[in-house]
Order: structure tokens, then sequence, then C-alpha cells
């Protein structure tokens, strides 16, 4: 395990946090940076390093480590999660009634934002000039009227008791299915993933009636496309004190208020502080201890440079635990395609060799 | 530091002040603050235009009427008309038969109409041998918006919004045929005061009075040193009056009394002056009718009416009782009170002459008066009701002229129909901004702006503005400058740049401009208060010892010898609101004169009053008023709190914290930072930028685009700019609370990280997060108004909407016609294309015709369409169909542009730091914090060094703070949130104190070696956008008369190489590029030119010489050509010779 080595620091494995800078941030374990040493890649030792563990998981967020990789194969799972994982969100709206507040432009914009509870995977890809099919087009209704309610106590002065219908919320969405679609989302029809966002307020009189034509895409063409709310990690936290150099007794709690509660455990009778390791991810780095000139050369602020604490949000169909899969599995899918251009390019590469090899014969 | 031991706590601790120690808080009055909304309540930042025009609308017209109330006739000695009153109504319709007369402001803005009151008079006058009395409407008057005489004022917010109208608008506007035009504030220099100056380099010291008297001439009167000597100069006269013949003209005769009268006692000022009494004596003049003699023969006569010549000293005592120094009152013919006025005049050079600092400073901001719409209004009015006078008296001298009448002649019929002169005058006026009053030799013009709508921090900042009287040209740096006695009254920060820099200010936020207050009572109460009367007094009591002038508006009324007994008294009897609030009282001790003063357009502020080292305002009072059982009026009834004018206010002693009053403090300042005005008051933490990025803010701010108005969707500009989303600052200040810029923002809290990336963020430039954009961030609109009138021509012929035509064969509309429906308009929520149609009007061909012919029906008509003409495509968002008050039909369309940030748009944050933006970055690309937050904006760091704008890091800093805590932290100039706090909720939520954040790069995944400023910092989205302003050329439209390519991307023009950009081409020795620039790409033109005569010619013929012989084809620029031609038109012959033709 990583955590609790309690040892010195080590270039190799932390980043080192001083109070003006962050120092030793990229990693070093590549073959040829230390001479005599090899390390190149292999699966053993990797095998033996990685570990994957979720740490919290709810509804619409997992939180988990990601150990033993290099920052770049963490980095890319998160910008695959932000930008190229696929959604569906409605990309094209016809306007019948628009009589609302807001404008056409901007309710379409408000609208496309609505996370839409679809399955992706079962959507296909409407590039540009493709004919609207059953196949890649969701086709959602909305239309609200707002009237006045005749039933309202008198007195009454919420909107929600004067009016029937004074918003335009994102569960007014009406899936009309096209084709094939009744049968193959019968399971789970689309819908809004959340009911309650407010797209318009209306008065009586005002109405909203839309077609919405909802397509699949990906973050990094709209952020409307992007599956998670944030997908982003941070690099585990190590406190390391310095044996040589105890806490002064009368300022250890002083101390422990430095970081978060619970990263510093107090001993409340001898006034010795020492470092709670299963809390270590609580704390924030604030580097509020190295502010304070009496706990210089107490302790050293380190974080683990592969060790990735990953926080992912889901918005969108996806269940949060599927985010970091679909990830890998659009990552792998670069990965062969890399892996097919650079044979096609080592096959190009044989033959023209060939072919010079037979143009000197 | 040690730490005291018990003993020195103990004796640190000893009450010994009002049983207070010295460790023990000074108790002060929490919240006093709060004095200012409820100053806002009752005055309102604009109330000073409201007030002005209160007061001209309902006083001053009617002192002006009974000036002029009389109209008699030349032809029948017994008819008179007089109006016995006159009264402004309400704004109504001017359309009979219509039952809702009521006329909103927001329906004349629409309808491109007037928001006019009738005016009304009652008259009485003979008919026959009846006397008749009736009331008659004369015209109708403009009406500001809010002022007493509209409807909006003191109306509810749902009222105002029934009437389609904004309530956090200030009003203090007109709307002038469909306009928003103000009258902006008008600096001069103050009437009726002595001003003495130096001109050092001729050594010359004079002193001047302007006088003015109500309705009266305007004449400035000088009392100048000539060579050692004073003389008097005044217009009326042709050369300079020795002072001793003017005062011995004005009747005092002996030598012995005009020293006194001028020099007094002193000695140095009797020897200065003895050389005049000997200029007198010189010229021979002794006796009064001598000196009245020598002035008379000097005097400018315009005599009009053809009479006898009147004697000299007849002409010289007129010029001296009516002309010169016109504002001191002469009753009869007793000229002391002038002749004392002069005396002081002269004493005045005297005592510049021995000291030269005793000069007054024009630029002091006591010295001047503000002129309001109020003032320009009543002067207009007079004008017009003068010339309304002449010419109703014309028209009833030409109706009695007439021998035999069938009917009684009445002059009501004459009065109505005596035309619009007072309706058009005030209209034309008003919008076209010239006050051209010759009778009051008043030639101005850009009196009047359009509103200006761009955000609602531009229209109030509009509101607060006083433009300044003096050329933008001239090379001085006096009335530009910063002046120490503007301290509260106008805004230190918000001034324009460039050439009218300091010439054009604002007002403070509390600022108050006094009307005019009537003057008799106050000379009453004065002399009851017991001074002496000025007539009385020699010079040698004036000028004894103790002894002090009081001026009454700068006349001169008398004398006390208790002087401050005297103000201490005035002082408590305006206090107990015995004489209006706004008459001020000061003692001059260098003049020794005590100054009255009651005239308008004093600038003023309030103040706590304090009391033996007390304040009056205290911690009850302030509950009280927080209850709202007190009003911001009972504080003044009460004597708790006065308004100081800047004379008054220099005079006190003002204590800036109620910490720091000591014994002799006489007031205590409200709050500080309402030294800065509205549109400055926006930035957080100004008093922590460098002074000049405060005064680009205030430029800024005006154009930053946001919400206008709650009824901005009602309206129809010319030009408006929408944010789709715009936020309330995290950061607020407490004036951003009393504008109400909190409800009408013009922003939005934008995460920034300050950090240098890509190297697309060099020289200002912005990086914008695209997810941010995805999102709405910087959205906004712009809608622009396009207006056609559906005509009506007087041979009967009208223009028409048509619907689109259809091909005669195929029976389809061309593609631009695609949204225009039946009624030849489009449809609201249509996208309009470019090139689109949008209205589709027709005009008769023979519309300028005038003949009628009575086939109006048949005439044909040809297109007049509306089209669409911006680069990118927009909606429309509304259409009117309305007519205006001559009955022409109006089309209004609303077209709507919804935009997005790109590359080039031009933001800004609070503190004067503008910048476009460089680089748009996809979110996976940004930098994140630990929590996963990423920005939406980054700031290159270099942005602060030089710039030295610690407010917008403070900002930030408390921005984060707020984000954490949950809660809006304010940036208030002089106090606000304290920055060590924020850092202390940062460090409580787990962030470093100095709100740098540890950054992961986005492109990498490692961890940024450095920590970055990391948070939230209010940016504001500027008018100056890309695609107002992006142009290119290949080739285009040409001028006609040059055949060069046009100029300006409104014609599509080229873009010039003008003559530096030719110099370095000379200077490289780029011929052929030249060539092509110049000629090729511009206007080539190939002429034939005659080598035998050197004539241009044609077609290879040579029209002079008759022949074709030697006609050779060139190239030359047409402006060549066109040169050449005009030449030959003024004579001059300029021949062609070529080398190798």
């Amino acid at each position: 395990m990583a955590e609790g080595s309690g040892s010195l620091y080590d270039p190799r494995r932390h980043v080192r946090i001083l109070s003006e800078r962050v120092r030793d941030v990229s990693s070093v374990d590549y073959p040829g940076h230390f001479p005599g040493e090899d390390h190149s890649w292999d699966l053993a030792k990797f095998t033996e390093n990685f570990h994957l563990e979720v740490q919290r998981l709810s509804q619409r967020s997992v939180e988990f480590d990601l150990v033993g990789v290099d920052a770049s194969i963490a980095n890319a799972f998160r910008r695959i999660m932000i930008a190229e994982v696929p959604t569906v969100a409605i990309e094209s709206v016809y306007a019948w009634d628009n009589t609302s507040i807001i404008v056409d432009e901007v309710l379409s914009q408000r609208i496309g934002l609505i996370p839409i509870h679809v399955d992706p995977r079962r959507i296909d890809v409407k590039s540009e000039g493709d004919e609207s099919t059953d196949r890649n087009t969701l086709v959602f209704n909305l239309d609200v009227r707002c009237s006045r309610n005749t039933k309202a106590k008198r007195g009454a002065t919420a909107d929600s008791e004067l009016y029937i219908n004074h918003e335009v919320l994102s569960s007014h969405l009406q899936w009309v299915p096209q084709g094939e679609q009744a049968e193959v989302f019968e399971a789970d029809p689309p819908r809004a993933t959340n009911p309650n966002i407010v797209l318009a307020k209306l008065r009586p009189g005002q109405a909203v009636k839309m077609e919405l034509h909802a397509v699949r895409g990906v973050g990094k063409d709209h952020a409307k496309f992007s599956p998670v709310a944030t997908a982003s990690y941070r690099l585990l936290p190590l406190v390391v004190l310095n044996p040589d150099k105890p806490v002064p007794k009368e300022s250890a709690e002083k101390f422990a208020a430095c970081f978060a509660p619970g990263v510093i455990h107090v001993d409340k009778r001898s006034g010795k502080v020492r470092v709670e390791e299963k809390n270590l991810r609580k704390d924030t780095v604030s580097r509020e201890v190295l502010r304070h000139p009496e706990f210089e050369g107490c302790v050293e602020l380190k974080r683990i440079r592969d060790f990735f604490l990953f926080h992912v949000e889901s918005e969108s169909a996806y269940p949060p635990e599927d985010l970091l899969p679909e990830a890998i599995q659009i990552l792998r899918g670069k990965i062969a395609a890399i892996r097919q251009a650079t044979e096609a390019l080592l096959d190009e590469d044989q033959t023209m060799d060939s072919q010079d090899a037979m143009q000197t014969d | 530091m040690e730490t005291p031991t018990e003993e020195e706590w103990a004796q640190i601790n000893k009450p010994n002040w009002r049983g207070l120690g010295l460790t023990d808080p000074v108790k002060s009055v929490e919240d006093k603050w709060l004095l200012l909304p409820a100053f806002l309540k009752t005055k309102g930042l604009v109330k000073q235009h409201i007030d002005s025009f209160n007061f001209f609308v309902n006083t001053d017209i009617k002192n002006i009427v009974k000036a002029n109330n009389k109209v008699t006739s030349d032809i029948d000695p017994k008819f008179w008309l007089k109006y016995t009153d006159i009264n402004i109504g309400f704004p109504d319709r001017n359309e009979s038969g219509i039952s809702q007369k009521r006329l909103t402001p927001n329906e004349c803005r629409l309808r491109d109409i007037t928001y006019s009151a009738p005016i009304v008079v009652t008259i009485q006058y003979t008919r026959g041998k009846n006397i008749i009395k009736r009331t008659a409407n004369i015209g109708r008057m403009p009406i500001m918006l809010r002022s007493s005489k509209c409807y909006l004022t003191g109306r509810s917010e749902d009222e105002l919004a029934s009437m389609k109208e904004c309530p956090l608008d200030p009003g203090g506007y007109f709307v002038v045929k469909g306009t928003e035009k103000v009258i902006l504030v008008q600096e001069q220099l103050s009437k009726n005061r002595i001003i003495v100056e130096t001109d050092t380099t001729k050594g010359i010291v004079q002193a001047s009075c302007t006088s003015s008297t109500h309705g009266g001439l305007k004449s400035k009167t000088y009392v100048v040193t000539k060579k050692g000597k004073i003389y008097l100069r005044h217009n009326s006269c042709h050369e300079d009056i020795p002072i001793a013949i003017a005062l011995k003209a004005l009747g005092v005769q002996s030598d012995k009394e005009i020293l006194l009268l001028t020099a007094g006692t002193t000695d140095s000022y009797k020897d200065a002056f003895a050389t005049n009494l000997e200029e007198a004596a010189k010229l021979a003049v002794y006796t009064r009718q001598q000196a009245l003699d020598y002035i008379g023969v000097r005097v400018k006569i315009n005599r009009r009416v053809i009479g006898p010549r009147r004697p000299a000293w007849e002409e010289a005592l007129e010029a001296l009782s009516t002309i010169i120094l016109a504002h001191v009152p002469v009753n009869g013919l007793d000229f002391r009170g002038k002749a004392i006025f002069v005396a002081m005049m002269t004493r005045r050079v005297l005592m510049a002459m021995d000291d030269e600092k005793m000069v007054d400073d024009r630029d002091y901001v006591g010295n001047k008066r503000l002129e309001l719409a109020g003032q320009l209004l009543a002067l207009l009015f007079e004008d017009l009701f003068k010339t309304y006078n002449t010419n109703l008296k014309s028209s009833i001298d030409k109706v009695l002229k007439k021998p035999s009448r069938t009917t009684e002649f009445d002059a009501h019929n004459t009065l109505l129909f005596n035309g619009d002169i007072l309706t058009s005058g005030f209209v034309r006026a008003i919008s076209t901004g010239n006050w051209s009053l010759k009778r009051f030799k008043m030639e101005r013009a850009g009196v009047t702006h359009v509103l200006s709508r761009l955000s609602f921090i531009s229209a109030l900042g509009m509101m607060t503005r006083i433009s300044s009287q003096f050329e933008k040209t001239r090379k001085v740096s006096g009335p530009r400058a910063l002046q120490p006695s503007q301290w509260g009254m106008l805004c230190p920060s918000d001034t324009p740049e460039g050439e009218a820099c300091g010439l054009v200010k604002n007002l403070a936020l509390m600022t108050h401009i006094t009307t005019d207050v009537e003057e008799e009572p106050i000379v009453r109460l004065a002399f009851m208060l017991g001074i002496e009367d000025i007539s009385q007094a020699t010079g040698a009591e004036i000028y004894g010892p103790n002894t002090f002038v009081v001026n009454v508006n700068g006349t001169i009324v008398g004398l006390t010898r208790h002087a401050p007994r005297f103000v201490a008294q005035f002082r408590r009897m305006r206090r107990a609101s015995r004489v209006s609030e706004f008459v001020s009282v000061y003692t001059n001790h260098h003049h020794k004169a005590i100054h009255i003063a009651s005239d308008g357009g004093r600038i003023c502020r309030p103040m706590i009053i304090v009391d033996k080292g007390r304040p009056r305002v205290t911690a009850q009072h302030v509950a009280l008023l927080r209850k709202g059982s007190m009003s911001f009026d009972d504080f003044l009834k009460k004597g708790l709190v006065e308004y100081l004018d800047v004379n008054e206010e220099n005079d006190s002693y003002i204590a800036l914290y109620e910490d720091s009053i000591v014994p002799l403090t006489t007031h205590l300042e409200i709050e500080p930072f309402t030294i800065l005005g509205a549109v400055a008051g926006l930035i957080p933490y100004p008093h922590h930028n460098q002074s000049p990025r405060n005064t680009y803010q205030c430029a800024m701010g005006k154009q930053a685009i946001g919400a206008i108005g709650y009824n901005q969707f009602n309206r129809i500009d010319t030009l408006l700019y929408l944010s789709v989303y715009p936020q309330q600052p995290m950061v607020k200040t407490k004036t951003i609370e009393l504008v109400g810029y909190d409800k009408l923002p013009a922003g939005q809290n934008a995460t920034v990280a300050v950090m240098s990336y890509s190297g697309y963020d060099i020289e200002d430039a912005l990086i914008l997060n695209k997810a941010s954009l995805d999102r709405g961030y910087g959205r906004c609109q712009v809608l622009r108004k396009n207006a056609t009138l559906i005509r009506k021509y007087p041979n009967g012929t009208y223009d028409r909407l048509a619907d689109a035509p259809k091909d005669e064969y195929t029976g389809q509309t061309q593609k631009k016609y695609d949204i225009v429906q039946l009624d030849g308009l489009a449809g609201v929520g249509e996208r309009v294309d470019p090139g689109d149609v949008y209205v589709n009007k027709q005009s008769p061909t023979n519309a300028n015709d005038n003949t009628f012919n009575g086939q109006a029906a048949s005439v044909p008509f040809k297109n007049a369409p509306l089209t669409y003409k911006s680069p990118v495509a927009g909606n429309i968002d509304q259409i009117l169909i309305t007519d205006t008050e001559n009955d022409q039909t109006l089309i209004k369309v609303l077209i709507r542009q919804t935009r997005r940030p790109e590359l080039g748009d031009k933001f800004s944050s609070r503190h004067g730091q503008k910048g476009v933006c460089g680089l748009i970055v996809n979110q996976e690309d940004m930098p994140f914090n630990d929590q996963g937050i990423v920005p939406d904006t980054i700031m290159n760091p270099h942005g602060f060094p030089s710039r030295m704008t610690v407010g917008k890091m403070i900002e930030l800093l408390a921005g984060k703070a707020g984000v954490l805590s949950g809660k809006l932290q304010y940036g208030t100039a002089f106090g606000g949130s304290k920055v060590e706090d924020m850092s202390r909720i940062l460090i409580e939520n787990g962030f470093s104190y100095s709100g740098k954040d540890m950054l992961t790069s986005g492109i990498t995944g490692e961890p940024m070696e450095a920590y970055v400023y990391f948070g939230p910092i209010y940016y504001q989205k500027l008018k100056h956008m890309v695609m107002d302003k992006m142009h290119a050329r290949a080739r285009g439209p040409r001028a006609t008369l040059t055949r060069q390519p046009t100029e300006g991307r409104s014609r599509e023009g080229g873009l010039r190489l003008g003559e530096m950009e030719r110099d370095c081409l000379i200077g490289y020795g780029a011929t052929q590029l030249l060539l092509e620039r110049l000629m090729i790409s511009s206007d080539k033109f190939e002429v034939n030119a005659c080598q035998e005569c050197g004539l241009m010619g044609y077609n290879g013929w040579c029209s002079y010489c008759k022949s074709s012989k030697k006609v050779a084809s060139l190239t030359i620029p047409y402006a060549a050509k066109l040169l050449f031609q005009e030449l030959m038109a003024m004579n001059v012959v300029p021949r062609l010779v070529l080398d190798d033709a």
C-alpha cells in the first residue's frame, strides 16, 4: 500500500508541496531517466502496483482510487469522460409557438442542456447530411400552456397556486416514439434525467409548443453532450512529521487545526501529535501549516504522484460507475485505431522496403 | 512587544473621559450610513433634475408670466388682455374624441410622439365693454419623467408595471418625438459675485462681477488696474472710467469719502489708491454732475425709439442705474448701495494689489453654479412666451385695425388660433439641443443629449453628468484639475479620458443642487438678527475692526459687529426650519464678510451636525429610521442633519469618522464612500486601486452589456444590447444596492484563474472555457430597430404593404420573400437571413408629383422593401404598427441577434482591466483544482504589476470567500469586507489563505508547479464585438466621382494604403507594388493623350488637334484624369508629355 509509509521524502513517488511552489510534479519512472536502472514497462510490476478501489458510490456520483498509473493515463480517462463519452441531447428545436418571456434561441439553448435519460449505445451517430431515422433521432414534444387556476384560494400569492403550468419544466418533455423505437425503448422510455429543471416561466395565456429532436454527440462538440457534471481527480495528500522536530505541545491544537478535521490526532494527555493515516485523504492541502513560523521544519507536505482520487458526477443516462469502463472502452478503441494505423504504416514500410530492394536489384 | 503588567492595564482601563476608559470602544452611531438610503429615497439620484423642473413648472413659470402678463393693442387703447395664472396639466393625448386621455411615457417612446402636457392660462380681457375671465390652452410643454407633472411619480411598482415602465428607471429626462432626451447639467461661474483675478505677466488685477437679474440682461462689470490706476470697465462704455469718477457719479462726491469707502483706514491701500483721486482731479471732475457728464459722453447709446436727444448726464444715470451692475438694486435715485458695491470691488482690487494671495480661484467649486433643466427651460419659456405675446398682439392689432367688424372682437379666439409657437419651440429646442435665444443673447448648441440606454449604468451616469462651459481646445489645466473643494460633491473618478477630461464631471452620490429660494425673507431675517443697514454706514464703519459685511446673494445688505453670534443665530434659525434648509451662511475672514446664499445651482450635500463633540444623530435616531418611523426629512426638521454648500462646507470643521471628532468639530460625514458617484460606486475596493484604473472603469462600465430596465422587452430602441444571463456581483458595494445595480446588473461572476496559458493570452487577452460558453456565459442579444413610414402623399396616393410577389410562370415566390406573410410583414419569430425582405413596402411611382389627379388607385407602384443587411441571420422580435401624431402609419420592426462570445470579443473586469478573448479552450484542456472546478476565464498575471489593481485581487479573494460561505461580500469604498476575514473563511473551508489553489494541468494531467490565484471575479462583456467590426474586401463598390473604392465598413469599403504606408513602399523601392496598390487595384483608367498638344482625347482621336495621328493610350489613375479636367475648368492647361509613346 502506498499509504502510511511514513518514510521521508521520495522524489520518485512524491510531489513536494512547498509554501510557494510545487516540486517534482513529473513522473520519472521511465526508461533512461536513471542511469543503470531499468524502468521499462513490466506487466508483473504493473499488476503488483495497480490498484482500483471504489470509495463511495451514490446514484449520481462515484469516488474511486486509481493507483499505480501514470498521470497521462489518469488524465486520459478524465478527458474522455468529459469530452468523448457520448450521450444524447436535444440538437434541433422546431418552435411552433413560444409566447414565453424567453426567446426562441435562448429557450432552445436551455432545452439543449437538459440531460436526457436514454442509453446512448442504442442510438446511432447522425453525421452531417444524414437523414433523420428512428435509429439516430429521438423526438420529444414540449407542449405547455399556462392558465389561471380557478380553484385557487382567495388571497393566494404563490405562483404555483395561482396558475396552472406556471413553469416549463424538463418533465414536460414528452417522448414521441418513432418507428421501432417504441419496442426498443419499451423498458426504459427516454425522458429527462432530472424532472425539475425550470426551462421558462409562464403566465396565463402564454404557451410553448415545440418539437425537439435529440441526437447522439460528444462533449467536445458541445458541453450539453458531456455525460459528467464534473470528472476530476486529485492526488492523495501525505503529511509527514519530522521526528527530529516535534510539534510544540502548546500549539498542538493549532497544528491540528491547520489540516482538515481528523487528519491530525492530538493526544490529549501528552499533547503529542500524530497523523491519522486513514483520514489523510480528507485533507484539502490548504498549506495553512506552512504559514506559521512555529511549525517550520516540523512537517512536510506531499502528494503521492500515482495515487489518483477520482471524483465523477454523472449527469446523464450512465450510472456513475459505468463512466470509467465506458472511457476505458473509448481509450481502447483509440489504441486499436492507432495500432491499426501503425501496423498499416509498418506494412507499407515493409512493402516499400521490398520495393526499394527490388528496384535496387 | 512586552505584555503590560496588571497595573498598567488598570491604569489604561481607568475611566478618564465621560466614564469611558481608553480601551473601551468608542460608542459610535452604527449604521449611520442608513441615512444614505433614506436620503436617496426622498431625494433620489436624479432629484436635482426633477427638483429643478418642478420648481420651474410650479413656481418659476408663474413668475415669468407675472412679469409679462399684459398684452395691449396699439390700435385700441381700451383693449387689454391679462394673464392672471398659468398651470401645466398632466400629459394627455392631444387628440379629440378619445376616452383614454392619459398618455404614458412608454407609448410616446413607441409611437415617436412627445410626452407633453397642455399649458393652460387663465386670462382676463376686454370684449367690448365687458371684462371676461376664461382659461385657454396656449401650447404644450414636454414633461420630465417622474416630475410632479408626470404620471409615474409616486406610483407603486405594480402601477408602473401596468404602464410598462421600469421602477428602477431614474426619470429626469424627456421623451420628445419618441427619443429620450436629457438636458445635461451645465457648469457656470456664479452670478452676482465678485471674482478677483490677477494676470501676473501683465501685472493686471481685476475684479469682475457678472450681473444677472431675473429675466434681465446679463452683463459683466470689471474694476481693473491699468498702469497702477483703477478703472471701471463695462461693455456699455467706450472707454474705461477712472474709478474715482465712477464713484463720484454714483453720488460719493468727496474725495475723503471715496478714500474711506475704498481704502478704509489701511495705509497701504490708501497709498495705492491716492493716484486715482489725482486722476479725477486731473480730468477736472470734482462734482457728481461733472462725473455724470464725463460718463455720459462715453456711454454707448442704443435707443430704438427716436425721440429728443437726452443730455449726457441722463444717459449716464440711465446706464449706471440699469445696465452697470444691474443686480444691485437702485431705489429711485439712491445709488448708495451700488456705490458701496463698486467701492467694495475696488477695495478687493486694492487688497489683491497689496497681497497677491487675496485673489479668488475661479475653479473653486464654491464659485460655480450648476444650471439645470428647469433654468434652461425657464429661459426658453420666457423667450417663447414673449414671442407668443408679440405675435398675439400683432394679430389682435390686425383684427382691430379693420374698421367694421360683424361680430364683437373676442381675443380668446385669436389666442387659440395663434399657432403653436410654444409647442414647436419646446420640441425643437429639446430635440435639436440648440438653445438660441436672441432675447437673452444665448446661443448654445448641444444642450440636450439622447439618453444612452446601453446599460442601466450608462443611463444613470448620464443623468448625473455635468458639462462645463469651457472650450475643450484650450490648453489650461486649471479647470480640468481635481479641486480639493469638490470633495463629496463631484466624483473624483468619473470623468472621460481625452479632450473632455476633467471638464465633464459627475455628481457624487449625496449631492443635491439647490433651486432658488426667495431672498426678501432672508434679508428681513438678517435685519431682525441685528445687522445694520449698509446705506447708513460710512467707510470707517464698514472697514472698522470686528465689523463684518453681510452679503445676501452677493449684494451687500448690512454690517454686523458680532459676526460669530450672527452666523450662529442664523444657523439656528435654519436648523429650526425657519428658513429653507438650502440657504447657506458662512464667514469669509479674509474679506471680513458674511455671505448668505439662497440662489439656485449651488452644490450641497447633507452632513450630521456635531454639538459639543457629540453627533446629534444617535443610535436611537438610527433605530427609528430603520423602523421606518423617521424619514430623512425628519432628520432635517429636527436639526440633526443639515445641507452644507461648498462655501459653508469649507468654513466648517468636518470629522470623517466619529472617533476623530475633536472639540472644534462642527459636522460629521454621513459616509465616506459617498464622495464617489453612482458609476464609480460599482467598483469593489476602489480605494485599493491605482486611481486612473477607477476612471477607466467608469468609462467602461457604461459599455457593459446587461439588463437595462424591467421594461426592456417592451421597448423598441434603435440599438439595444442585452445580456441573456446577467448576474449580480458576488462582491457588491453599498452603492450597488442603492442604485439598484444588483437588480439590473451588467456582467457575470466568472471563475478566473490568474495564470499564463498557451501564449494566446498576451497583451491582456483572455482565455475562455468553451463549455462555459456552451452553457451560456457571456451570451448576449442585440436588438436593432428598423422603422418605416407608410406615407400618404399630397397627390392622393399612398404607400402600401403587399404580399410576396409570385413568379408569373411557376407561381413560386422568391426565396428572399420567404418570411413575408400576406400582410406584407415578416412573421414574428421568423429567422431573417441576409438579404431577406421583412417589410414588403411599395410606393407609388409618382409620389413626388404634387399634382392631384384623382386617380390614386390606378397609379403604378414600385417596390421599396426593407431588406436585412447584416451578414449574420437574426430573428424578428417584435413588429409594431401604429400611427404618429400627424396620422402617418409607422411600422417598427425589431430584429434580434443572439450572440455567443467569440474570438476578439471584448471583456472587462470592474477595475479598468479590459481584454479581448484570445482563445476558446475546451473544458478538458483547462486546468482544474482539487474540487474539479474549471475556470471560465484565464487571465494573464502580467496584467497586474503595472496596473496595480489590488482591488481586483481583493475582489477575487472576497468573491471566493463569499462563494464558500454562501454570502455576498461587500467591497464598498473605504470599508467593505476585510481581507483578513476573507482569508479566515478560506482557511475554514480548507483553502489556502492566499486564495491560491493547487491546479492540475488539463493537458498533461500533472500538477502545476505554481499555485494559481483562483476565484470568481465579476466580468463585464463590452459592446465592442468582432461581429460588428469584421470587414474585408476583395472587390466592391466604388465612389462615383473618383472611381476609387469607397470608404468605411458600412459601405463595404476598401482598406486604405495611406501616406505613411506609401512612404514605406517608396523607401523600400517596391515600385510595382506601389503601382498595383495605388492605381491598378484602385482607379486605373485608360486615357488617350495626344502627343501633339498634350491634351486628352477619346477613342484614339484628339478633338483639339482634330487628328488621331499622335494619340497614345496610357493608364493613369482616374483621380489624375479628374484633376486634369478640373484644372482645365479653371483655365489651367495640364499637358501630358510622354517620354516613349
